[in-house]
């Protein structure tokens, strides 16, 4: 279980978290999703107590992270696998761990073979890690305290497509048994695939939460035509909430039928007439990482016609 | 925000059931020592750094055994050879003590299994003390046996003319190198700038410190209120007076706790990347 309450993070004048608030539950995964710089590993950071908020605040099982008195065996917290000393083994990183929460040795070993990490490769030092290894060892170091709820950041980066598939069923699992997984992502379709929960967070705000089956069943039609624009606006003369989106095409708030005879009604000729389908989050995540790249408007841009996945 | 016309709709209201299990017990400061002290030796530059402690005194020794007036050799130049060693290598565990957290980023795991940093901080303090002191019953054993050995080779006895007293100001001394160390590393949190840091306030300060005083007879007269070099070396020679101490005691307080404090706020303020 964890509550995060109107939290804000600025730095000078950038504010990295603004008033951010979501609750990740027991027995479910929530994905955290947002693009590069959105905030999510700021927001997780305040999270663990590594940075300190601005205002807000953020409890974990009830408790603020500061005040958990063993927190490695409450919260398995992984926020970026690279953070290891390269001089250690894998070994002797899980017996730091280990020997911290006050749990028997043998805890290294069981942890080792959960993570798929041979001996031979637990000997070796990280330093000749590969990222999907480190992902593992960190993965490892979170779950070694058996914790109840996990925070993990990007967990899925450099796992290759099967290692994307063990962390999947291992977070499952763990959610199935009653406990919390908050994991973050910059890839709609990695959340997809594993959250029961999604918040979506783009410049800092939060732009979207609730279930994924909610968020994906995206109420309304995808409409298509040479010009977005010129539909748009058809449509909002025919008395349909629509919004242009790119490559010509309209998310409208009505069902095809209406949509369709509006745009008929219009003179307009449709290239694409359907239910939209989660469209809209993928929309509006695209516009969001659009407008973090900056350099590219995703409006004109036909490449950006993520609608149609 | 034009596209988020997605109306947020919040998570299905949860019960405010916090924990289904019991909280554990808290972690006992034991244990964070055990697990600091294991972190200053699990690692190549960790181990080599303790193993030099030993190397380091039995060159220093074999070399003042060789190089020396073998006839003339006492106790006390033995653990003047040991010494300069340690001099080096004790600050430089302190400063990696801390800074090696920053510099591979493992401060990240720390601060998330014990998130109380000045726990963290004060367990490797203490370790760092321990092992400074450890450190120099080793080097000075390793004088000693030294010594024996001169004096089989000389047929002379064995003159040990250091006294427990100065036994003691010898291993202060080193210890306050060591805390100068680690005073510096909290400060900088980066392991080059730290460890250059020590030899610009060891090696640089004194220096200029004498030109100073060789211009100026006010700072001739007090440099020792505000130079901890020339107060620290008093304690290899011996007998200090009570205003030598005194003098120890501020100089301590200005190059050490100060940067100390100054350190630790900066960490618990810090944000930890």
């Amino acid at each position: 279980m964890i509550n995060v309450e109107s939290l804000t993070k600025s730095y000078g004048s950038f504010t990295a978290v603004d008033n951010v608030s979501f609750t990740a539950a027991p027995g479910r995964v929530t994905g955290f999703l947002g693009p590069n710089g959105a905030g999510k590993s700021t927001t997780m950071r305040v999270m663990v107590g590594l940075t300190a908020p601005g205002s807000g605040e953020v409890r974990v099982l009830g408790r603020r992270f500061r005040d958990l008195p063993d927190p490695g065996r409450e919260v398995g917290v992984l926020l970026d696998a690279s953070a290891q000393h390269a001089g250690r083994t894998g070994r002797e990183i899980l017996t730091i761990a280990a020997l911290t929460m006050g749990l028997p040795r043998t805890r290294v070993d069981e942890m080792l073979e959960r993570v798929s990490l041979t001996p031979d490769e637990a000997s070796r030092r990280v330093r000749n890690y590969s990222l999907g290894m480190r992902q593992r060892l960190g993965i490892g170091t979170a779950l070694l305290g058996d914790p109840e709820v996990l925070i993990l950041d990007e967990p899925a980066n450099g796992l290759d497509p099967a290692g994307i598939r063990w962390m999947r069923d291992l977070l499952r699992e763990f959610a199935d048994q009653g406990g919390t997984v908050l994991l973050s992502s910059h890839l709609l379709h990695e959340i997809e695939v594993i959250a029961d929960d999604i918040v979506v967070i783009g410049n800092g705000r939060i732009v979207a939460q609730g279930t994924k089956d909610e968020l994906l069943a995206g109420a309304g039609t995808l409409v298509r035509a040479g010009d977005g624009t010129s539909l748009a606006s058809a449509l909002t003369a025919a008395g349909i909430t629509a919004r242009p989106t790119s490559g010509g095409a309209v998310l409208a708030e009505a069902d095809l039928t209406r949509v369709g005879q509006a745009a008929f009604a219009a003179g307009i000729a449709v290239t694409e007439l359907r239910a939209a389908d989660g469209a809209g989050l993928e929309e509006m995540f695209l516009a969001l990482t659009a407008e973090s790249q900056r350099e590219s408007v995703s409006h004109t841009t036909p490449s950006t016609e993520g609608a149609a996945a | 925000m034009s596209t988020a016309t997605l109306v947020p709709t919040p998570a299905a209201a949860v019960p405010e059931t916090t924990r289904t299990r019991p909280a554990p017990a808290p972690i006992p400061f034991r244990r964070v020592l055990q697990v600091e002290l294991r972190k200053m030796f699990d690692t190549r530059t960790g181990f080599w750094l303790m193993a030099s402690i030993v190397i380091a005194s039995v060159i220093a020794t074999v070399l003042t055994i060789i190089l020396g007036n073998r006839d003339d050799l006492s106790f006390d130049a033995f653990a003047a050879a040991v010494g300069s060693p340690m001099s080096i290598v004790l600050p430089v565990i302190g400063v990696l003590a801390v800074t090696s957290e920053w510099s591979q980023r493992t401060a990240l795991t720390t601060f998330t299994l014990v998130p109380s940093r000045p726990r963290v901080l004060a367990a490797k303090l203490v370790d760092a003390v321990v092992i400074g002191a450890i450190s120099m019953l080793v080097a000075l054993g390793i004088g000693a046996v030294g010594n024996l050995v001169t004096a089989m080779i000389t047929g002379n006895d064995a003159v040990w003319n250091i006294s427990a007293g100065t036994f003691a100001q010898i291993v202060l001394a080193n210890e306050l190198g060591m805390l100068l160390g680690f005073a510096l590393g909290l400060l900088f949190r980066n392991s080059p700038a730290a460890i250059v840091g020590y030899f610009v306030i060891i090696m640089v300060l004194p220096g200029l410190s004498g030109a100073l005083a060789a211009a100026q007879p006010w700072w001739s007269d007090n440099a020792g209120w505000f130079e901890l070099n020339d107060t620290r070396y008093l304690l290899f020679d011996g007998s200090l007076t009570s205003t030598d101490w005194a003098q120890l005691g501020v100089t301590s307080i200005l190059w050490i706790v100060l940067p100390l404090l100054a350190g630790l706020r900066l960490v618990l303020r810090s944000e930890v990347k």
